[in-house]
């Protein structure tokens, strides 16, 4: 009952000052918007790193040439852009070097993947065009990025030693390019760039948006990888060596274990190369290493919504004193019309509860809207789960009784006729 | 015998005890006033009347010396006991009236009575009835801000009324009013006397106040310096019930 009270109560003393309220609140408001939004951050990155890099599969090793005495994580590859220096043809594996490679290992290695950027073109068919990226691959490729062939085959053997011109392309291009029922497998697609080439398609794959590369243009402009052999594609290529491949190990092998072994096999190779070695690593530890590189940033976001929570609680004890001493009257009333002091501290501290909690609301919608804006950015939808926003209420709730204790006891230890002469 | 309703003895009250400041505010009082009467306790200010009144009204606590209220020794009373009896056994009415500026007239009323435990229903039924009481009813949703002087006062003593308390405790309550108004008020604690048998005690420095009530005590310096109960209290009344029943 009195309960019940001491929230109206709380209420009709927070309306006469709304503007205060607001902004006593606006602390618990940063610090609960920014974990809410952060979570639901957090929760759509992990769900979009986590579906794309098992898409790849836990039997993925990627084995790339890097720099030595780079300081990312875990012997990822580097990320492109960032190596300073440009190894030379010398520093990278020949196709010799992956052949040794595949025969030391092939009771264990399925395949290889192996790939080329060339460039972006455009399939034109008439006056009609689809927006393509020309990639060089091998006949592992289709394997280690779960490729789904529609018709026809993938790039194969014969057509990397034959250097043939033939292509496997998107469903996307097939529909922009060519009227519906037209059987595509071998007809010949022009791709223009610098200049004008021509392929025969021998398969078509389906074309899937990932979370990399979320497809923000419209169906039409849609830019799709266009394969073709990787030996027609390293034609024209400064480098003619690899950088970087990607092992298919066969099912029942331990990746981690054989990443080990790799690694090991791949330092001995590159024990005389001062400047570069080889990094590799396996998807299932690139997938811990982000998780626990997110752990990193949440839990710098959470030392920062703490500082702003106890900002903002220190706000709340400030504006309850404050509110405690133009009150004094009322309290010294309260207390001749038989108010027991614990009952004029329960009123204080409800006060202050429901301002955090009242904070702590807004601060939730407010994080929501941040976080599904930023997840939607991000192209996975995620929201922070039910405890969490649970756990965000309960953290207000404790620090509105934290904070308001001390006003509170304050105002419940006056003396009743010192509050009754105040002025 | 007429049963006592307050019983002081050798009552003293000292302030900042121990310090070169220590001032003495009430110097053996010994008073008593009975069930069922009206007394007025004068002095000029400074003269410990709102002490005394303090005092009687268990807001504060005497340095020596006895003070029974209804037969109960107070001296010995923890806190939350002393705020259980000034709910339901003293009703405060103050010269400044002390609404709850945020409340409605309505709210004021039920504060004692929420603070009694009574349940919404009970509370509203007798707020409701102390505001009829009062001439405040059509008036029990406007806020203290809304209401003129004699009008928060009228609502003060509805509340003060809210647990039928055994006494009412007045502190200068027409202080603040013009002649008119606190006639109004005035006439009200003489009804709430009649009507229901309430120990009244008034304080005030007005001596034609005072001259009202049945008994009268003078304080000066903390010491009582005279008590006489007043002989024109039943012509008083008599002329009262006249204008009563002329109007």
């Amino acid at each position: 009952m009195l309960f019940i009270e001491n929230i109206v109560l709380a209420l009709s003393a927070l309306q006469v000052n709304k503007m205060r309220a607001f902004l006593t609140m606006t602390g618990i408001v940063i610090g609960i918007a920014s974990v809410i939004a952060i979570v639901c951050i957090g929760n759509s990155l992990t769900a979009s790193i986590t579906t794309t890099m098992e898409s790849m599969g836990a039997n993925t090793i990627i084995v790339s040439i890097r720099e030595r005495g780079g300081n990312e994580f875990d012997g990822g590859p580097r990320m492109p852009g960032i190596s300073a220096a440009t190894p030379e043809e010398s520093d990278l594996l020949t196709d010799e070097d992956l052949e040794t490679f595949i025969a030391r290992f092939s009771d264990r290695i399925e395949t290889i993947s192996l790939s080329h950027g060339v460039g972006s073109g455009k399939a034109q068919e008439g006056r009609l065009y689809a927006n393509v990226s020309v990639t060089g691959v091998n006949a592992g490729y289709a394997k280690a990025n779960n490729l789904e062939l529609l018709a026809g085959r993938f790039i194969a053997a014969k057509d990397i030693k034959g250097v043939k011109k033939v292509a496997v392309v998107s469903d996307r291009l097939i529909n922009n390019i060519f009227s519906a029922g037209t059987d595509p497998l071998g007809r010949e697609v022009k791709i223009y760039s610098d200049r004008i080439e021509t392929y025969t398609i021998v398969g078509v794959y389906k074309y899937e948006a990932s979370a990399f590369a979320p497809s923000s243009a419209s169906e039409k402009d849609t830019l799709t990888h266009f394969y073709i052999p990787i030996s027609l594609a390293k034609q024209d290529a400064v480098m003619k060596n690899y950088q970087v491949f990607t092992v298919i190990t066969k099912t029942g092998v331990d990746a981690a274990l054989f990443t080990r072994e790799i690694e090991e096999y791949f330092a001995k190779v590159y024990e005389n190369n001062a400047k570069w070695e080889a990094g590799v690593m396996n998807m299932e530890s690139a997938i811990s290493n982000m998780t626990s590189m997110l752990g990193t940033v949440s839990i710098a976001v959470a030392v920062i919504a703490a500082i702003s929570l106890l900002v903002g609680g220190i706000g709340v004890m400030n504006i309850m004193l404050v509110s405690v001493t133009e009150r004094t009257r009322e309290i010294g009333t309260r207390k001749a019309l038989g108010a027991r002091s614990s009952y004029i501290k329960a009123q204080f501290i409800v006060e202050a509860v429901i301002i955090c909690v009242i904070g702590g609301v807004i601060g939730i919608v407010l994080g929501l809207l941040l976080g599904a804006l930023g997840a939607n950015l991000l192209g996975f939808p995620a929201t922070a789960s039910p405890a969490v926003i649970a756990i965000s209420v309960s953290v207000t709730i404790l620090i509105g009784i934290f904070f308001g204790y001390y006003p509170a006891n304050k105002a419940a230890k006056l003396d009743p006729i010192e509050a009754l002469r105040y002025e | 015998m007429r049963e006592i309703m307050i019983d002081i003895r050798n009552l003293v009250k000292k302030v900042f005890i121990g310090s070169p400041n220590e001032l003495q505010i009430l110097k053996n009082i010994t008073m008593t006033v009975y069930k069922g009467e009206f007394v007025s306790i004068v002095g000029a200010s400074g003269s410990g009347k709102t002490t005394l009144m303090n005092v009687i009204g268990v807001l504060d606590r005497p340095t020596s010396g006895e003070y029974l209220l209804d037969g109960k020794p107070m001296q010995k009373k923890s806190d939350n006991e002393l705020s259980d009896i000034r709910n339901k056994k003293i009703g405060f009415v103050f010269q400044t009236f002390n609404l709850i500026p945020r409340n409605s007239a309505l709210k004021n009323v039920e504060l004692p009575m929420l603070y009694a435990g009574l349940n919404r229903q009970q509370r509203l039924q007798k707020a409701k009835e102390l505001l009829e009481l009062v001439g405040m009813l059509e008036r029990m949703y406007h806020l203290p801000n809304e209401l003129s002087g004699g009008e928060k006062q009228r609502v003060a003593i509805s509340r003060a009324l809210a647990n039928d308390p055994a006494i009412i405790l007045a502190d200068e309550p027409t202080g603040a009013l013009d002649s008119a108004t606190g006639r109004v008020v005035m006439d009200l604690f003489h009804k709430v006397h009649e009507t229901r048998g309430t120990t009244v005690v008034l304080v005030t420095h007005n001596h034609e106040l005072a001259e009202e009530t049945e008994r009268i005590i003078t304080l000066k310096d903390g010491s009582i310096v005279d008590e006489k109960t007043n002989p024109n209290y039943r012509t008083f009344t008599m002329k009262r019930g006249e204008m009563n029943a002329f109007h």
